[in-house]
């Protein structure tokens, strides 16, 4: 089964890039952009897709500082 | 004294750390690979870019075979030295608390700093004077040093901030200018500045020779 595992810095972790991205909009002309955060995402193909859980927590994400989301990939979507 | 100095593939700063170590004792270099630590009394994790910092900085170094070997050493009292990305892994693998996050200054800095001795009874300080500073260079674009709030006081409260940086220089942005933490027992301990790279008065310092001989003092102590 195809999954997708969303990877963001936890609310209130400073993220550097995230903000470095939104000092940079304004001199591209894109004004109003507030609150950029990055992080990253994992496409995954995967047998048994109850792992994900434990694969997201030891490996993918930090949980002490990240969050992270799991998404199944519906296979007729594709 | 026998120091082992792991070498990851990416790792760039274990030759250093071997001369450094070598200055007080024997060192040798292990292998990513290998489960054997070769009998030795102390390990370095060394600093670098170990797997190329996929993922997070030290997130897949701490999966590698020698690992396994080191968190059986570490748990059976053995002392366990992280620099810089050596501090990552070591955090990555649960032997320290906290998390190295990309620097707040956004930039990879290389600065000498002047740090504090918070503690001079471990390990890893015994060999500083009482309110001796010691000047060691950082290099690193992810050294901010984060815990909850409740993990900062518990730390301060159980003496394993080791080092802090002059808060003039955290230019890392590390929360309470920590610049190294120690675990509970005392025998795991990691920094982001370069101790190896300050043992040589040619290039400016010789401070870091402290670190590592209070390794040795410990060893020799524990074996007297």
């Amino acid at each position: 089964m195809r999954a997708r595992v969303l990877v963001r810095p936890k609310e209130g972790i400073l993220d550097p890039q995230g903000e470095a991205v939104e000092r940079a909009l304004p001199a591209l002309g894109f004004g109003g952009v507030s609150e950029v955060r990055i992080g990253r995402m994992v496409e995954l193909e995967i047998d048994d897709p109850s792992q994900l859980e434990e694969i997201s927590g030891k490996l993918l994400a930090n949980p002490l500082v990240e969050d992270f989301e799991i998404e199944l990939l519906d296979p007729a979507a594709q | 004294m026998k120091f082992g100095v792991l070498r990851f593939p990416g790792s760039c700063d274990e030759v250093d750390a071997q001369l450094a170590a070598s200055k007080v004792g024997e060192a040798v270099l292990l292998w990513h690979g290998d489960r054997d630590l070769q009998d030795v009394d102390a390990v370095i994790v060394p600093g670098g870019f170990s797997y190329g910092d996929y993922l997070r900085a030290g997130a897949i170094a701490r999966f590698s075979p020698v690992m396994e070997s080191v968190v059986r050493f570490a748990s059976g009292g053995g002392l366990v030295l992280g620099i810089c990305n050596g501090f990552q892994v070591l955090c990555e693998a649960g032997l320290l608390p906290g998390a190295l996050l990309p620097n707040a200054n956004r930039r990879f800095t290389f600065r000498q700093v002047s740090l504090e001795v918070v503690e001079r009874g471990t390990s890893f300080t015994s060999q500083c004077e009482e309110g001796e500073r010691l000047s060691i260079p950082a290099k690193h674009g992810s050294g901010r040093y984060y815990a909850d709030e409740a993990t900062l006081d518990a730390l301060e409260a159980n003496g394993q901030v080791v080092l802090r940086y002059d808060p003039a220089e955290n230019f890392n942005g590390s929360l309470r200018d920590i610049a190294g933490v120690r675990n509970e027992a005392g025998n795991v301990f990691g920094l982001m500045p370069h101790p190896e790279h300050a043992v040589d008065a040619l290039t400016g310092s010789t401070d870091g020779l402290r670190i590592f001989e209070s390794m040795r003092a410990a060893v020799e102590g524990a074996y007297a």
